[in-house]
């Protein structure tokens, strides 16, 4: 019961939110700072998290196939594969629904508590569209540029971790990233992100929108936001490569 | 002048205003008393319709309110101004950005006009210079002012202050008092404000509404209130010592 009422509640919530703004420059104003509390601001831990996954990837997998029989070159293929398909559309994204969903949700909730959307609502203006929509499409917009941005220092990193540890020559690896490329993965890691942004920021608004209460409260929004979001974006993850790739 | 209809509001079954039935005058500072947990903010809410009454009608100036539309009730929200209880200015934007804001969704004021408008009105509440100052770097006091420039800053027909000087010494809650009660008689106002505290009651309730358990109990001025024979408000009125000096 409590599912069917939250999801109701999240559909009217969407609903309002995606009604056209009645004034233009109110929403590009707030896109702008959306995109860099959004974007910006997150890539300082996409970089690091990438570089150093794509570093631990290329070790593991020298590890993995120590064979003669098996050529090097797969070492590069497979860390961009992992990188492409799954380590940035999917891993990244769960780091940005804790860094983003609760910083949304939080900043939501305080606003509801503080009676900010009341106010919002009395200045004439519909809270849900000013506040959520912004976030959404920042998200949208901004989260392939980062996940593109992820799978690239992946690579990076997993090429200086073999240089490094001297696991294969920089020439091979190389050749492996440039291995049976496929753009259909591209696309298909496009998709979940852009998928993923959605959740992400759809699911916490909603989480800091709805709260009801205090400081507590809003701290319990932000910790709902990120599992919740977490939780669908593993589910969607499963469901989308079940469709795309299969 | 606001005329509030018989209304009722209950929240998923427990009543929290019953019959509410009055009116604020248009020139006068209107005064909402009551204990905490009476029901004057879900009152008030219910005033700029961010409530539903279950029952009754709000008129404003013989204008039906209650039951519009939320796109039709934007258009006698641009007449209001709200105060909320904790300020609820906006964080992320300064003290300009703040006024300017209703200014920005409500008028088609050109930059220069804004500007003056809210010179203007930061004037009026003795907090000249501070624009580009951000919420959290200002005082409990300078950020109720801060709400009360926004609030007046479309010179509202109606202004709502939900207890405008809770939580501020004696001397900065006069003083918003006092802010109040001019700004009322300058533009002429209907001004309704929540309050629990006793002095805004004798300095500058012209009509005072007692509510009691979410129903009214007593309707009067300032010069009544202290001779009332209403049990529930002498109640309210000398529950503190200072009081019962004063009335010894
Ligand atoms: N949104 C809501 N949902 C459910 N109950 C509510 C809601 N808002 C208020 N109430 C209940 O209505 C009653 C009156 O609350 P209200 O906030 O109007 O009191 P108040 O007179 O403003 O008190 P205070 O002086 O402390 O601000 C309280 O019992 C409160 O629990
Ligand atoms: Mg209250």
């Amino acid at each position: 019961m409590k599912i069917l009422h939250q999801i109701g509640e999240y559909l009217y919530i969407m609903l309002q939110a995606f009604k056209r703004p009645d004034k233009g420059f109110v929403f590009r104003r707030q896109l702008l700072l959306d995109l860099k509390r959004i974007g910006s601001d997150s890539i300082g831990i996409v970089a690091i998290v990438s570089l150093f996954l794509g570093a631990i990837i290329a070790i593991q997998m020298a590890y993995n196939i120590d064979s003669p029989f098996i050529p090097n070159t797969i070492i590069g293929f497979s860390t961009r594969q992992m990188m492409v398909l799954e380590i940035s559309p999917t891993f990244i994204s769960m780091i940005l629904a804790g860094k983003v969903g609760s910083r949304i949700a939080s900043e939501i909730g305080t606003m509801r508590i503080t009676e900010q959307i009341d106010a919002l609502r009395v200045m004439g203006v519909n809270p849900a569209n000013y506040l959520i929509l912004p976030k959404i499409t920042a998200a949208v917009i901004y989260f392939p540029i980062l996940i593109i941005f992820s799978i690239f220092l992946g690579v990076v990193g997993g090429w200086i971790s073999s240089i490094v540890t001297g696991i294969v020559p920089s020439a091979e690896y190389i050749n492996g990233i440039r291995d049976w490329y496929d753009p259909f993965t591209i696309s298909y890691a496009m998709i979940k992100t852009v998928v993923f942004a959605f959740i992400i920021t759809s699911v916490s608004a909603y989480k800091g929108y709805t709260v009801k209460g205090g400081s507590v409260e809003v701290g319990q929004a932000s910790t709902d936001a990120v599992v919740q979001s977490s939780i669908l974006i593993i589910f969607f993850d499963l469901l989308l490569t079940q469709l795309l790739l299969t | 002048m606001i005329e509030v209809q018989h209304i009722y509001k209950s929240f998923e079954g427990a009543t929290v205003l019953q019959d509410i039935n009055t009116s604020f005058e248009q020139g006068k500072t209107n005064l909402i008393i009551g204990q905490s947990g009476s029901g004057k903010t879900v009152l008030m809410k219910c005033c700029i319709g961010l409530y539903d009454v279950d029952e009754g009608n709000i008129l404003f100036n013989d204008r039906e309110f209650a039951h519009l539309a939320e796109k039709k009730r934007q258009q006698i929200r641009q007449e209001m101004g709200v105060l909320f209880q904790g300020g609820a200015l906006f964080d992320s934007f300064n003290v300009e950005e703040n006024i300017m804001f209703p200014l920005n969704m409500f008028t088609n004021m050109s930059p220069k006009e804004k500007k003056e408008r809210v010179n203007f009105v930061l004037e009026h509440v003795d907090l000249a210079g501070t624009n580009r100052k951000f919420p959290s770097e200002l005082s409990g006091g300078m950020l109720k002012r801060v709400a009360i420039a926004r609030a007046i800053s479309l010179i509202p027909k109606y202004l709502f202050a939900d207890e405008p000087n809770s939580g501020l010494d004696p001397k900065t809650a006069e003083r918003i008092d006092g802010l109040l009660s001019d700004l009322t008689k300058k533009f002429n106002m209907t001004t309704v404000i929540n309050t629990h505290d006793m002095n805004s009651v004798l300095q500058i309730g012209e009509k005072i509404s007692f509510i009691n358990k979410g129903k009214l109990w007593w309707e009067g001025n300032n010069k009544e209130v202290l001779k009332t024979d209403n049990e529930e408000l002498n109640e309210f009125i000398f529950a503190t010592a200072l009081t019962r000096r004063i009335k010894e």
